[in-house]
């Protein structure tokens, strides 16, 4: 599994409210992902383009449980690799399937609009322009096959325990 | 090796004999708490089996009574689940409604040593029962309910030992600010907090500490066991647990003194809280238009005592909205009792129901673009607590009540001593 796509570049400390408004928290899932980064930058929700790889600072994702992680993969990003992924949104990436990998020094090596190979085979990022490496944690396989799976709904499903989307 | 209090308790409860730093523990699910944003229609998906209903606990507390259609929906979809599975421990719009952590706190549902989890970030709250507890994502709930575990990454943890004595109107608000300015994040890493002050701190206090670690991003916040906490489970849980004490070779990342004397008011300025507070006086004369009391940090009875010190004789500012929402309608009950409820109206309060409230910008004092707020409760990043283009202030109690009176942000220390 690997994806090849434009970058976009977000700070350290990005928190849920930014990537998904208090005031979206009872829309639609379809009408929430309209909402994401509004506040700190708006108009991106009509610039990113299916196969884009967010790039991350420092403990992204950093605040409230709520489905923001869901909210990104359903803006179109292939992907997203921070150089780290506070514990909670790590939690709803692998359980709302939203590819994401942490890689110390990926936002020093990228800069917004670089071309990013991801290989999810030997979590490996690429920067196409500058032709550098960086090797990126490793994902224990129980979290990595979950995510891969689209999130642990679908698995619940399977085994019946929650009912078929609507 | 030694381990601390929160890795003996993840090794308790994934039936292992030691765990450290680095591991991905699967654990039992002691408790886990649904509330109403789980039974939001674009969340919520029918749960056939439940794993064991009396690990269970529902509560609708971030919009009560329902605000709109689609809360009142979740809330109906909610009651239909705890019928469906008989979930005695349920939390309606009632006399036993309130805010989640504020209800595991006063029914004494998260027992020492135990794991306990639910879909809001502020769930470690229940840390100072020395119990595992961390907020989860909905999926996370769904799996907990239905399998009875959940999967940790275990993180490295730093101590805290508190030492010295509060002096009022200083609060553990205060020294949540100071730990935030001073050593800013520590995300996927554990605090324990300990020290010779805890007798003299009670169990609410304890609880603003560590419902408020979730702004430090930590993944959990566990209170070393002591007699007042345990005398305050078993009066209100009989059910038999098992406190998990910190070895005392246990391996910490950094180990810290809180020296509790040295204290004062501080406030957070907008958007973080992390190494982004200043001592009242520095901020002071700041204009505000609203200030607010509540949430699962700052909603108990001591936090009442604490706004009505202040304001007892005192009025409002006229271009101020101060709102007091407590933590549980048990908490309105009592502060009614203790004339804390006549002291704030007097001064030109309005008291709510209990719920999240304002704290979320979900109902009950939205802030529109341009204005201020000081708030004593859980957040205050960008658009918190409504429109992106307001801006939220963080104090104690005693600090939003003596700036309301001001009209701009004051020292509380100017109102009582």
């Amino acid at each position: 599994m690997e994806f090849t796509g434009k970058t976009w570049k977000f700070g350290d400390n990005i928190n849920t409210d930014l990537i998904l408004p208090g005031r979206a928290q009872l829309f639609t899932e379809a009408e929430q992902f309209r909402c994401v980064f509004e506040g700190n930058r708006p108009g991106w929700i009509d610039e990113v383009a299916s196969g884009d790889v967010l790039i991350g600072g420092h403990n992204f994702g950093m605040g409230s449980s709520r489905p923001a992680a869901r909210s990104l993969r359903n803006t179109g990003l292939a992907c997203m690799v921070a150089e780290s992924i506070n514990g909670l949104f790590y939690r709803n990436c692998v359980n709302w399937g939203f590819l994401a990998l942490e890689c110390d020094g990926i936002s020093t090596a990228f800069e917004e609009g670089d071309e990013a190979k991801v290989s999810f085979e030997d979590f490996t990022v690429n920067n196409s322009r500058t032709g550098d490496i960086l090797q990126s944690r490793l994902v224990p396989d129980i979290l990595f096959n979950t995510m891969k799976a689209g999130g642990v709904l679908p698995l619940l499903e399977a085994e019946g325990l929650i009912a078929a989307a609507e | 090796m030694g381990m601390t209090a929160i890795e003996k308790i993840l090794a308790k409860n994934s039936g292992q004999e030691l765990v450290k730093p680095g591991d991905l523990v699967v654990v039992k699910v002691g408790t886990a708490v649904l509330y109403d944003n789980n039974f939001v229609p674009s969340i919520w998906r029918d749960i056939l089996k439940v794993y064991d209903p009396e690990r269970v606990v529902v509560v609708f507390d971030h919009r009560v009574p329902a605000k709109d259609i689609i809360s009142a929906t979740a809330q109906k979809t909610g009651r239909d689940f705890v019928k469906k599975f008989n979930i005695e421990r349920f939390h309606d719009v009632g006399a036993k409604q309130g805010i989640s952590h504020v209800l595991v706190a006063e029914h004494g549902y998260a027992l020492p040593g135990s794991v306990l989890v639910c879909g809001d970030s502020h769930t470690c709250s229940a840390g100072v029962f020395n119990c595992a507890a961390r907020g989860t994502g909905a999926p996370d709930m769904f799996y907990a309910v239905t399998k009875g575990e959940t999967w940790f990454r275990v993180g490295e943890t730093i101590r805290y030992d508190f030492e010295g004595t509060l002096k009022s109107p200083v609060s553990m608000k205060d020294v949540f600010l100071h730990i935030a300015d001073t050593y800013g994040s520590h995300a996927n890493q554990n605090v324990e907090f300990g020290g010779g002050a805890l007798p003299s701190l009670s169990i609410n206090a304890r609880r603003t500490m560590t419902t408020m670690c979730a702004e430090l991003s930590a993944e959990f916040a566990t209170f070393e066991p002591d007699d007042v906490m345990l005398d305050y489970v078993r009066e209100r849980n009989p059910a038999p647990f098992e406190a998990q004490y910190p070895d005392e070779d246990a391996n910490y990342l950094a180990r810290r003194t809180i020296n509790l004397d040295k204290m004062e008011p501080l406030v957070a300025l907008p958007d973080t809280v992390l190494e982004n507070s200043q001592k009242v006086g520095d901020v002071a004369g700041t204009h505000i238009d609203q200030a607010f009391i509540g949430s699962c940090a700052n909603g108990t009875l001591d936090d009442f005592a604490a706004a009505a010190a202040v304001l007892k004789g005192n009025k409002v500012a006229s271009n101020v909205r101060l709102l007091v929402t407590p933590g549980t309608q048990n908490i309105y009950l009592e502060a009614l009792r203790h004339g804390y409820i006549e002291t704030l109206i007097e001064a030109g309060a309005v008291v709510t129901n209990a719920t999240c409230g304002a704290c979320g910008g979900g109902h009950l004092g939205v802030l529109a673009a341009g204005e201020s707020c000081i708030t004593a409760s859980t957040r205050n990043f960008k658009g918190r607590m409504g429109d992106p283009d307001s801006k939220v202030y963080m104090g104690s109690p005693a600090t939003v009540a003596a700036s309301a009176i001001k009209g701009t942000i004051a020292d509380p220390r100017d109102f009582v001593n």
